[in-house]
């Protein structure tokens, strides 16, 4: 893990625009692999997937794994783990003494690029992130494969989406152009009308996604990492 | 808050049956006035929607009863060409741009199904202008990659209905080739035709101007300016021409299902040749005869049928005509059979269409007004001039070290056709070259067009090809291009 030094920023959109504190706090370097979460399910059955609750996570889950303990013919030990529910992310980190990182933590950081800590307004940074939303099938490379950021974090954008404790606190209601309604509070102001630069666009596909998910859900794109308060 | 809404449809389902259980008590007499009001037509069992890719579209629907129609969606993003050496990801329902073709009939209840691929990064939905409902479906069809989500509509409007994605950002989804249409066929059917086809316009905006080669991602700001690199009928460069173009008999009818999915620009619908006897406006009920272009909005559609009385091949076009010509929405209809020289006397030309390509065309000059030209320019000058003309005019088919297409182009690099002749040379940059050559041992059997260049450009152009890749180093100047032009 690394420390990520805390701080106040204005999110894309969600909470009115209004600046959000960022407290110091610990973050795991590169998303959790197949083989640490091999390991986790060794150590705790209920997530195996043979026994694991559907009320917890789909049918998909960890769907492209041999069996409950072996890993698919041409998946990697070093690449995210992926088809895994909120629940079973939001478990791993517990059992680790850790937790999830929360949706404003885990922008916090992924705006930064090599070299600053807020890269969100070059037009570089937002292109990268959206070559990669056009790059099918990325989620079987390995981990450390993308850029280590300002915060010596890797794998933010590149690799697979993540999980955040609360990534549904931004609602997408699914129709969204009802989203651009001024009582729904979504959005920034004109940022909702005037999604021109490349900044909105990529971070709307983000909040989208999120938007799109249950917590039981899994997909072969999303992983997820963990993260610590800094004095624990 | 969906949960709010499930409550909110049911609360006013439990209205409608109320309604329902009092006007089933009307007597016989209303029944007449009840079946032409589309909620009221009662559905007669299940069947599964036929979808088809374009341009073909499913079997009519004739006067078979209303039916709930499953229908199962799949949505796939892939990598697809654009155009020769052009690629580009497409996003998709159904495999295809334009996506699946439906075909319901009025009163239809659609049970709609849309799968979001495993493969897919993002979250999609879909809005058919067919629904009567909030969002046109896409509030109860967002799903994640991995998912599918299950809704279903009544059709209460006959009607060809453009539907797309709706998910944010919205234009960004269009204009990556998530559209296609839904016919709502009236009670009884449409009137049978002999051939049917599924065409659609679109406009894609890339990083690359048109033409240049490689994987070309999406541009916003293109796509904000309006400005398109490409304009083209179901998808791609060339989709509808060559092995593509559709076919009819002469005699038969031919009915086309035209809709336009945008994200901008409106489309100008016109075959070359050919007068619509029937257009239904903007896809409705209106019927306007005897058309020669129909206007289509994006995001819209229009039904258009005629009688195709003599043979050979007419174009499709966006009548904004540089779109056809230079980006692209160009289509081909060809007609065999019997000539009929009291409609059409004309010579019929086999194999010959000059398509006018992608440079820019200028007038032919007489000679009589005076040119500027440099010709005391050094080699050097010549040599950059050159270059660009070249990545322009003839690097498509040459390649960029002039490398050439195995079986298709020959190489300019260390040609021995090139260097053996260079009137000859210029000559096929004046005049085009067609039939067998052969260049360095390889046998080569194409056609190179006619090239609207100044002799200056030729004469830089050629410079260029002369001075790189290993070839003889021949300077050509424009007095030599027009002792070759005048020998003529």
């Amino acid at each position: 893990m690394v420390k990520i030094e805390g701080g106040t920023y204005i999110p894309l959109y969600g909470r009115d625009s209004l600046p959000v504190t960022i407290s110091d706090f610990q973050m795991d370097v590169y998303p959790v692999t197949n083989q640490q979460y091999l390991e986790f399910v060794k150590k705790y059955p209920k997530w195996k997937r043979s026994n694991v609750k559907k009320l917890f996570a789909d049918d998909n889950y960890l769907r492209d794994w041999k069996s409950d303990t072996l890993l698919g013919k041409d998946q990697s030990l070093k690449a995210p783990i992926t088809n895994i529910s909120w629940f079973a992310a939001k478990d791993y980190c517990e059992c680790q003494g850790k937790r999830l990182p929360t949706l404003d933590e885990w922008e916090y950081v992924a705006m930064a690029n090599k070299e600053m800590p807020d890269a969100r307004r070059l037009k570089k940074y937002n292109e990268f992130i959206l070559s990669w939303y056009e790059k099918p099938k990325t989620s079987n490379n390995e981990i450390g494969s993308t850029f280590e950021n300002y915060w010596k974090v890797y794998d933010l954008h590149g690799l697979v989406w993540e999980w955040t404790y609360d990534f549904n606190s931004v609602l997408i209601s699914g129709e969204s152009r009802k989203d651009v309604d001024d009582d729904s509070n979504l959005f920034c102001g004109s940022a909702a009308v005037g999604t021109t630069d490349l900044m909105n666009y990529a971070a709307f596909m983000r909040y989208a996604i999120r938007g799109s998910l249950n917590a039981n859900y899994t997909m072969k794109n999303l992983g997820f990492r963990c993260v610590k308060d800094e004095n624990n | 808050m969906i949960k709010l809404n499930k409550l909110v449809s049911k609360v006013s389902m439990l209205v409608a049956s109320f309604v329902l259980v009092f006007s089933c008590g009307d007597s016989a007499s209303n029944e007449k006035v009840a079946m032409q009001d589309p909620t009221t037509i009662v559905i007669k069992g299940t069947m599964e929607a036929e979808l088809t890719a374009p341009p073909f579209v499913p079997a009519p629907v004739g006067d078979r009863p209303a039916k709930k129609l499953i229908v199962n969606m799949e949505i796939l993003e892939e990598v697809g060409t654009m155009t020769d050496g052009v690629e580009y990801v497409y996003w998709t329902f159904g495999g295809s741009v334009p996506g699946s073709f439906i075909r319901t009939r009025v009163g239809d209840e659609v049970e709609f199904t849309l799968s979001n691929h495993p493969d897919n990064k993002l979250p999609h939905n879909i809005d058919l202008h067919a629904v009567t409902g909030p969002g046109g479906g896409a509030t109860s069809s967002f799903v994640a990659p991995g998912h599918e989500k299950v809704f279903s509509f009544k059709t209460l409007n006959p009607g060809l209905y453009v539907y797309h994605c709706a998910t944010a950002p919205v234009g960004m989804h269009i204009a990556n080739g998530m559209y296609g249409l839904i016919l709502v066929e009236p009670e009884g059917g449409l009137p049978p035709v002999d051939k049917e086809y599924y065409i659609m316009q679109g406009d894609f905006y890339t990083k690359g101007e048109n033409g240049e080669p490689g994987l070309q991602p999406f541009d916003m700001q293109k796509a904000v300016d309006e400005d398109a690199d490409y304009v083209v009928f179901n998808g791609k460069v060339g989709a509808l021409t060559g092995d593509g173009a559709i076919t009819a008999n002469v005699g038969e009818t031919v009915r086309l299902y035209v809709g336009n999915g945008g994200p901008n620009l409106t489309s100008s619908f016109h075959v070359i040749g050919e007068i619509f006897d029937n257009v239904h406006v903007e896809g409705g009920s209106i019927i306007n005869k005897d058309v020669q272009t129909t206007l289509i909005p994006a995001g819209g559609a229009a039904i258009v049928d005629f009688k195709v009385d003599v043979p050979g091949t007419f174009i499709l076009v966006d009548h904004a005509i540089f779109r056809a010509f230079n980006k692209g929405a160009l289509g081909m209809l060809k007609v065999n059979g019997e000539e009929d020289k009291q409609i059409y006397s004309g010579v019929k030309q086999e194999g010959i269409y000059n398509p006018e390509g992608g440079t820019i065309q200028t007038m032919p000059n007489d000679g009589s007004a005076v040119v500027a030209t440099n010709t005391n320019k050094s080699l050097s000058e010549k040599m950059i001039s050159g270059k660009q003309i070249y990545m322009k005019t003839c690097f498509a088919c040459h390649q960029a070290e002039g490398q050439g297409i195995p079986n298709a182009f020959p190489p300019l690099a260390k040609s021995d056709y090139l260097n053996a002749d260079v009137k000859r040379a210029i000559g096929a940059v004046l005049n085009g070259l067609t039939g067998e050559i052969t260049v360095n041992g390889q046998k080569y059997n194409s056609i190179m067009t006619k090239q609207t260049l100044t002799d200056e450009e030729i004469a830089d152009v050629m410079t260029y090809v002369y001075n790189s890749w290993g070839n003889n180093k021949t300077n050509v100047t424009p007095t030599m291009v027009a002792e070759v032009k005048s020998s003529h």
